[in-house]
């Protein structure tokens, strides 16, 4: 089997940045990650990307091709393409590479996995023609395609990011329909004062709304009751804001309802997990230096909470240098030197994000979706019947999956897993903690029999195939 | 560049080369994503839903929903994760399989 001094999971800023740290430090590093190319998604393809396109894409996209090519440190070993199925305590991830399966173990572990869309359950959602906005993002780096006639609808700054290069692109969207509303503005002021600590941020958001107004890009906010109408595809969105109903005929709808830390890898890894009211999503629990209540197993980036790029980028190269110094490579009162400034920088680019997690609250719909809207997109299962599963007695949504197949599906959770505990949570008055997520089971992504197969006798245990 | 397709190209030069859709033939860029190419195309439909037939196409464009399971050489693949080659045969993935993947 492989080994390294530092095994990461996920290249985007912050398994590029513990990376980066950690080689300069002395450290051999191995880098996995399931695209071909390095920058995870938020800098995906950045080193790739034609001229025209970066210059839609804006600054703070180029900003990330420096961390990209940081990798080709002697030290690093990127592995593109690698799709990680399973990971254990011990700190070994098995992984396939093309068809072929191999195993890999880390003397420290960091899982960068990054962010995940959170789920959007809006009747009509699962129809051709409704995407991410994240996806119309990936979309926009890696292939440079747009779409045409498109409605971006929900809540964050993201909304006005894409729509801000929609318009750059010369495809600017139909319309913006956001799901805050005025009295989420109102309850965010508090935390003004500390937002303004990180005013950049708020000065590219408030840049991009600029740019959509000067572009004339309709606006529709505190919107309710979205749905996506269309026979077999997206045909158009309907909402109700200014008390009125509207049909806005478009081919693309775009959602987006900010995005929640993908916590496959952690879970499977049976880390501990809390509930972070404010960006209402399960986090893993970790210290300031990114490491949970697993020896030497840490996270950093979006996956160990919502933070944005810098903060990644910031804590990736916290693990890096702890890392460093738990095995001998660096003197833990240099490790502290090097990471003071570290430290500062977080602390203010993490001072927007209460202003921002209030003032762009998930939408109602996401957080309690209608009866007859489907929650688990692979199962169809509606949120109605998750919500019987409740009155049967079902407490968690583990118990969900012996009711329904909510969960169940090739996608494991990933786009039903917060909804589902939030109805479950809801349906029986408990807290999110007390009602729990789905326990994730190896393999992680779909791996055939026979890649395991070659990789016995030190495959995975029986009872995962 | 494909007028009857929802998404506008913006960088439609480049080597093209043939992969077959359901049994129609595609002039797509080689090396993109699948997924992207197939969209770019006007492909609307990737998949029916194993549970009730519904239609579906590409939701994440990240390997995390599954919308974009498609048929290659008998296996199930993600389009999105998947790169265009030369003479790639891609069939819509038929419902109920996808459950044993
Ligand atoms: S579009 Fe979501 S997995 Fe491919």
């Amino acid at each position: 089997m492989d080994e390294v001094d530092l095994l990461i999971l996920g290249a985007g800023p912050a398994g590029m940045a513990a990376a980066a740290e950690a080689a300069g430090a002395g450290l051999v590093v191995a880098l996995l990650d399931e695209q071909a190319r390095p920058g995870g998604q938020i800098y995906r393809d950045v080193t790739a990307v034609p001229p025209a396109r970066a210059a839609i894409l804006g600054p703070e996209y180029r900003a990330g091709r420096p961390l990209a090519e940081g990798l080709a440190d002697p030290r690093i070993r990127h592995i593109p393409g690698a799709t990680a199925w399973k990971i254990d305590p011990d700190r070994t991830i098995a992984y396939s590479v093309d068809g072929k399966a191999a195993l890999i173990r880390g003397r420290r572990l960091l899982i960068a996995s990054g962010a995940l869309e959170r789920p959007v359950p809006i009747p009509g959602w699962t129809l051709p023609g409704v995407m991410t906005a994240g996806a119309a993002q990936i979309l926009l780096k890696q292939s440079g395609i747009l779409p045409r006639r498109a409605v971006i609808a929900g809540s964050g700054p993201l909304l006005y990011l894409i729509a801000a290069q929609m318009v750059r692109a010369g495809t600017p969207p139909l319309a913006l329909v956001e799901t805050q509303t005025r009295g989420d503005l109102l309850a965010a002021l508090p935390h003004l004062p500390g937002a303004i600590r990180g005013w950049r941020s708020m000065a590219k958001g408030l840049g991009w709304i600029a740019e959509l107004k000067r572009a004339g890009v309709p606006r529709h906010r505190g919107a309710r009751d979205l749905a996506v109408d269309g026979a077999g595809r997206a045909e158009a969105l309907a909402l109700t804001a200014g008390g009125r109903r509207r049909t806005i005929p478009c081919e693309t709808v775009l959602l987006h309802e900010g995005v929640v830390p993908n916590i496959q890898a952690t879970r499977l890894l049976g880390l501990p997990h809390r509930w972070d009211q404010a960006q209402r999503c399960f986090v893993p629990r970790h210290d300031r230096w990114g490491e949970t209540p697993l020896p030497g197993i840490h996270v950093a980036g979006d996956g160990a909470g919502i933070g944005g790029a810098l903060v990644a980028e910031l804590s990736g190269r916290l693990v890096g240098l702890c890392a460093a110094a738990a095995l001998g490579r660096l003197d833990p009162v240099e490790r502290d030197r090097r990471a003071a400034p570290l430290f500062r920088t977080l602390a203010r680019e993490r001072a927007v994000r209460p202003f921002l997690d209030a003032a762009y609250p998930p939408g109602p719909q996401t957080l309690s979706p209608a009866d007859g809207t489907i929650v688990c997109r692979c199962e169809e299962v509606t949120a109605g019947e998750i919500r019987r599963h409740a009155r049967l007695g079902c407490k968690g949504p583990n118990q969900a999956k012996a009711f329904g197949r909510a969960g169940m599906g090739p996608c494991q959770g990933r786009f039903c897993g917060l909804a589902v505990t939030a109805i479950l949570a809801e349906a029986n008055g408990q807290s999110p903690d007390e009602t729990g997520y789905f326990r994730i089971r190896p393999p992680i992504k779909p791996v055939t029999l026979a890649e395991i197969a070659a990789m016995a006798p030190t495959g995975p245990d029986k009872d995962s195939a | 560049m494909n007028d009857a397709s929802p998404f506008l190209d913006l960088d439609p030069g480049g080597p093209r080369v043939s992969v077959r859709f359901d049994g129609t033939d595609h002039a797509l860029p080689e090396g993109a994503n699948l997924a992207a190419a197939l969209l770019a195309a006007g492909v609307r439909v990737f998949r029916a839903t194993p549970v009730s037939g519904a239609p579906r196409a590409p939701f994440c464009m990240m390997g995390a929903c599954y919308d974009c399971l498609v048929l290659i050489d008998g296996v199930t693949r993600q389009a999105c994760m998947t790169r265009v080659t030369d003479g790639l045969v891609v069939e819509r993935a038929p419902g109920r399989d996808l459950h044993d993947g």
